[in-house]
């Protein structure tokens, strides 16, 4: 294998431009456009067959995300290693700052006003994390992965931020922050039977647990388990969405002929029940072709994950894709009733500046993996540093 | 180059492997949502498109416009209009308290609404609205809507209501609508609409299906909040027919009130007169007074009661009722807007049942109105003639039974016209013996007496006209003789509707049609209608009774001639006791009606007709209690006399009608 790399350019240890511009993954470019603009369609049936006030600023946005995905992907993925637990905790400290200017605002504050857009510093947090834990456990050797001392560090990298954005409060980042690091954790190779325990400890923490969630939150959860109980209240919302999916039917009620979406019984439409209007609108085709697209497009994540020599590169793609999947299935698990509302975006079809840069960010991460997937990192994230 | 760490390769194969054992994860959820979304969209499907569609529309209901009501002329007799009112719902407002007062500083609403409408709100679901007031006009309208910020739950609303303009003069005809009841609810959703009115009785009742039309259905998109964001284009709905009547609402206005007055004088209460009987009798006014501020004097300046009674004027030859009055009436204005309980309770308490269409309902004995039908049935039989005579000593003697005459003395030698004229008794006790009860009991149903005309109100009764198999059926006793003679002046069992007296006449003149009586004015469809089988020779003399009943010397009716029209009137008078006079009573001197209680005067009826040479209306008139048949006759002339001064007959010297000298001659005989 290595006398065969000694003839790939692509193990030099500079790649020029050129080079790296042919290795990209021209075809995951391609479906993630196809992914946006199902997302323009959708937001432009949002706004009763309009280009504003979302479908036009998204594609803009998408854009400009399109050029920052290229832009990560060019980087020399030591670059980014080393670079990684500034990322971190930059994000951690604005996470911070969320969670004070939080409590001088009102209810969930989850943003930082930047006068041209809002920050949202749980999104960058999410990439962020998976950078800071890929680099953590790349420098770990299988066993050394299997002590238990070893965890430590990676456990506060995860908690710090999950306790940050629960106070904020914000369940679904907080879940997802939670399940994106143990997908981290599974695949350095931390033993399974810590899994387990960890499972067990945690089930039987739910009753104490429940004590610190929000009423509004316990009330999500409660009416996600009867949403029926309380049609006109906190069930209203999964209700609806579920008539609008149901009433889809096979091939739907038509493009921008989505009744429960157009008349408004569908909150939020254009961010997080996107999915809804369209499930209404395409019916069961459109949807599952919408899930196709994000399984090849995640498919592209494992391949790449599997092709990169370096355990960054293999950590950095596969969490990276782990977390955009994590996206889009709580997504459209929450509308279609099968997990508590929590407001997750679709990635690339939601309206929405940071979800759509989160997402951009994400897939030049999994591509930059991609570009230098033959590059050998040491462990410090130099070249050669044995 | 440096050399491979083969610790890497351990955690290359680690990573590997758990990274399929992720993929596999993550398509096996994925799996997970295609599985859900194929149970929503496919399975349940159904169910959801059917919820999506019940977010999506509302059913709007439109009512449907009430058919009018016009008489023969046109006039308006039942309509619809705008009617404002102010409707609460309770649950858009914190304090209903609060806002029925708030309200109450702007429109007036009485104390009695109030606690109505706090009963109301206690009952109902809390979406449902009330309505606090009706009836409003456009200046208290504006008011409301200009308050409206200050008024939470306050909704105006704007209905149709039925109007009568006439009241209660023709309540008898139209009668009226109201709620409908939880019992009329037949599941048609109009009928649940807060302000749907049906019929109760009358032309509203009978033609309620044809005058209510068909409500128009619309389905309405709204969106989650509710609010309609378009029509939908949906069945219009049809206006109710309208219904002509036969009517002629002068006619009937003018019947009504002089029905009322009687022998009375209508006076307003302010007049000194009216004053000088409160203070002498301390009558409470409220009890007597008219709806138009007035109040009957009698001759004595008594203040009394409006009469009781029916008044029918009818085409002889169509059938077609100009008038069907029937006093006392009530304001079915009232029933729209909600009567309450006392006043409904005074409507079923009066003793003259105004809720009682006494023309079709009512059932008098005819007293010697049923003489025609004797004389016409014994004339037919063959068993008198037009020579035949009777000699009246004042009694005829059936067994140990004596039948008085109305006479005491006796009216001598009579044929059958002189026993018309002078309505003999003993002459129509000796007509009934020889022709029996079966022969007289035949021409009284050919002439429309006993059994109902179908005239088109609801509640007509048959009357009764007594026959051997009835009596046998009913009261399981054997016809008597002595019966036979008792029905031969219309007494005893015989009771008949003012409309069959007013049939009756018109069959009588018209030269022997059965017609039958209508209020609904057709298309010309000549309808057939089919003659009698009755001898015009016969028929002649009856008629020529009935002329010298009015014009003849001894006639008993001779205050109908109508001389100022020179209209020569036909008629015949009746009398029916409703009391038995006792042998005593008769020796020394029976008691005058007008010393009698109300309720044991006779009634007093006349049946009618004009033009005496070629009749074309008939009239009826039957008053309750009246006081017997003298003060019927002065109501039926004016009557007449209306009807055809309406016709053309006008009462006037300056335009001498042509009809003026072929009358003469016939009047010369008399």
């Amino acid at each position: 294998m290595a006398t065969g790399m000694h003839s790939n350019s692509l193990n030099r240890p500079e790649l020029t431009l050129g080079i790296k511009l042919q290795q990209i993954n021209w075809g995951l470019i391609l479906l993630l456009t196809l992914i946006a603009s199902v997302g323009f369609a959708m937001l432009y049936s949002a706004a009763n067959g309009s280009w504003t006030p979302w479908a036009m600023r998204q594609a803009i946005r998408f854009g400009i995300g399109l050029v920052i995905t290229l832009g990560i992907a060019l980087i020399d993925i030591r670059f980014l290693m080393r670079w990684s637990y500034a990322f971190y905790f930059v994000s951690l400290g604005l996470l911070g700052v969320v969670e004070i200017a939080g409590e001088i605002g009102m209810g969930a504050q989850r943003w930082i006003d930047l006068g041209v857009f809002r920050l949202q510093p749980s999104e960058l947090m999410k990439l962020a994390l998976v950078l800071a834990l890929a680099r953590y456990f790349h420098r770990q050797t299988f066993e050394e992965v299997g002590r238990i001392r070893s965890l430590f560090i990676p456990l506060v990298l995860v908690f710090a931020p999950a306790i940050l954005v629960l106070r904020q409060p914000d369940l679904g980042t907080a879940g997802m922050i939670i399940l994106g690091g143990g997908a981290i954790f599974f695949l350095a190779g931390v033993r399974i039977w810590k899994f387990v325990t960890v499972l067990v400890l945690g089930l039987s923490a739910i009753p104490i647990g429940w004590q610190f969630l929000h009423n509004y939150q316990k009330n999500r959860i409660l009416t996600f388990i009867n949403p029926e109980n309380d049609p006109l209240g906190a069930g209203y919302h999964i209700l609806q969405s579920k008539i609008a999916l149901g009433s889809g039917g096979l091939f739907g009620k038509g493009f921008l002929q989505g009744s429960q979406s157009h008349l408004n019984f569908l909150p939020e439409k254009q961010t997080d029940f996107i999915f809804t209007m369209l499930a209404e609108e395409l019916g069961l085709a459109g949807a599952l072709f919408l899930l196709l697209l994000y399984v090849l497009a995640l498919g592209y994540g494992f391949a790449i994950a599997l092709r990169c020599s370096s355990q960054f590169g293999r950590l950095l793609a596969l969490g990276t894709t782990t977390t955009l999947f994590l996206y889009m299935f709580i997504n459209i698990a929450m509308v279609m009733g099968l997990i508590p509302v929590v407001g997750v975006p679709l990635p690339l079809i939601s309206y929405g500046g940071t979800a759509m840069l989160t997402a951009m960010i994400g897939f030049g991460l999994i591509i930059n993996c991609y570009v230098h997937r033959d590059i050998e990192i040491g462990r410090q994230g130099f070249e050669d540093e044995d | 180059m440096r050399m491979k760490n083969p610790k890497d390769q351990d955690t290359k194969r680690a990573f590997t492997r758990r990274s399929l054992i992720l993929g596999a994860g993550q398509l096996g959820l994925v799996g997970a949502l295609g599985a859900r979304l194929y149970y929503l969209q496919v399975v349940e499907a159904d169910r959801y498109r059917t919820l999506s569609e019940e977010n999506q529309f509302n059913l709007e209901l439109l009512p449907p416009t009430r058919g009018l009501i016009l008489d023969r002329n046109g006039v308006l007799v039942a309509s619809n209009e705008d009617n404002f009112r102010v409707d609460l719902v309770p649950e858009q407002t914190s304090d209903v308290r609060a806002t029925i007062n708030a309200l109450r500083q702007v429109v007036h609403v009485d104390d009695w609404d109030v606690k109505r409408v706090l009963k109301e709100i206690s009952r109902k679901r809390s979406f449902v609205p009330v309505t606090v007031v009706e009836n409003l006009t456009r200046e208290d309208i504006s008011r409301v809507a200009v308050n409206a910020p200050y008024l939470p739950g306050i909704r105006i609303e704007e209905g149709r209501s039925r109007v009568y303009p006439f009241g209660s003069k023709a309540v008898n005809i139209t009668g009226y609508v109201a709620a409908v009841s939880d019992t009329e609810l037949t599941g048609d959703p109009v009928l649940e609409l807060p302000d749907f009115r049906i019929g109760k009785s009358g032309i509203e009742k009978l033609y309620d299906q044809e005058m209510r039309g068909s409500a128009g259905r619309r389905q309405v998109e709204v969106n989650a909040l509710g609010r309609i964001i378009r029509k939908l284009p949906g069945d219009e709905g049809q206006p109710g027919k309208n219904v002509h009547l036969t009517l002629d609402m002068g006619l009937q206005i003018f019947a009504h009130e002089r029905l009322e007055r009687g022998s009375s004088e209508r006076v307003p209460i302010a007049d000194i007169r009216v004053q000088e009987a409160i203070a002498r009798s301390g009558v409470p006014k409220r009890y007597l007074e008219n709806d138009d501020g007035t109040v009957f004097l009698d001759k004595g300046g008594n203040i009394v009661q409006g009469e009781s009674g029916a008044a029918i004027v009818m085409d002889v030859h169509t059938g077609e009722v100009l008038t069907i009055a029937s006093t006392p009436g009530f304001d079915p204005n009232n029933f729209n807007k909600g009567l309450s309980a006392r006043d409904w309770e005074n409507l079923l308490s009066n003793p003259r049942h105004p809720l009682t269409n006494k023309a079709i309902a009512g059932t008098y004995p005819p007293g010697s109105t049923f003489k025609m039908i004797v004389a016409l049935a014994a004339l037919e039989a063959g068993v008198i003639g037009p020579e035949t005579e009777v000699y009246c000593n004042g009694h005829t003697d059936l067994g140990n039974a004596r039948f008085h005459c109305w006479k005491r003395w006796g009216h001598g030698k009579m044929d059958v016209m002189d026993a018309l004229e002078q309505s003999c008794d003993v002459y129509f006790y000796e007509a009934a013996k020889r022709v029996g009860i079966d022969r007289i009991s035949e021409m009284a149903r050919r002439f429309g007496l006993g059994e109902t005309l179908e005239i088109e109100l609801p509640g007509e009764r048959n009357g009764l006209i007594p026959t051997r198999e009835w009596k046998l059926a009913v009261r399981g006793e054997r016809w008597q003789k002595g019966e036979t003679l008792i029905t031969g002046i219309g007494q005893g069992f015989v009771l008949v509707t003012p409309l069959q007296l007013a049939v009756m006449t018109a069959r009588l003149v018209n030269g022997g049609y059965a017609v039958k009586p209508t209020l609904i004015r057709r298309e010309e469809g000549d309808e057939q209608i089919p003659k009698m089988n009755v001898s015009r020779g016969n028929l002649a003399y009856v008629l020529e009774g009935m002329r010298r009943v009015v014009n003849g010397a001894h006639g008993s009716a001779r205050s109908a001639k109508i001389p100022e029209s020179g209209v020569q009137v036909g008629g015949k008078t009746g009398t029916a006791q409703v009391r038995r006079i006792t042998k005593a009573e008769r020796l020394t001197g029976v008691i005058p009606n007008e010393e009698l209680p109300w309720r044991e005067r006779d009634h007093g009826l006349f049946v009618g007709y004009a033009p005496a040479e070629a009749p074309r209306y008939a009239v009826a008139v039957v008053l309750e209690h009246g006081g017997g048949s003298k003060y019927a006759v002065p109501i039926a002339r004016d009557i007449l006399a209306r009807a055809m001064e309406a016709d053309g007959f006008e009462a006037s010297e300056a335009e001498p009608v042509e009809i003026l000298p072929q009358a003469q001659p016939e009047t010369d005989q008399g």
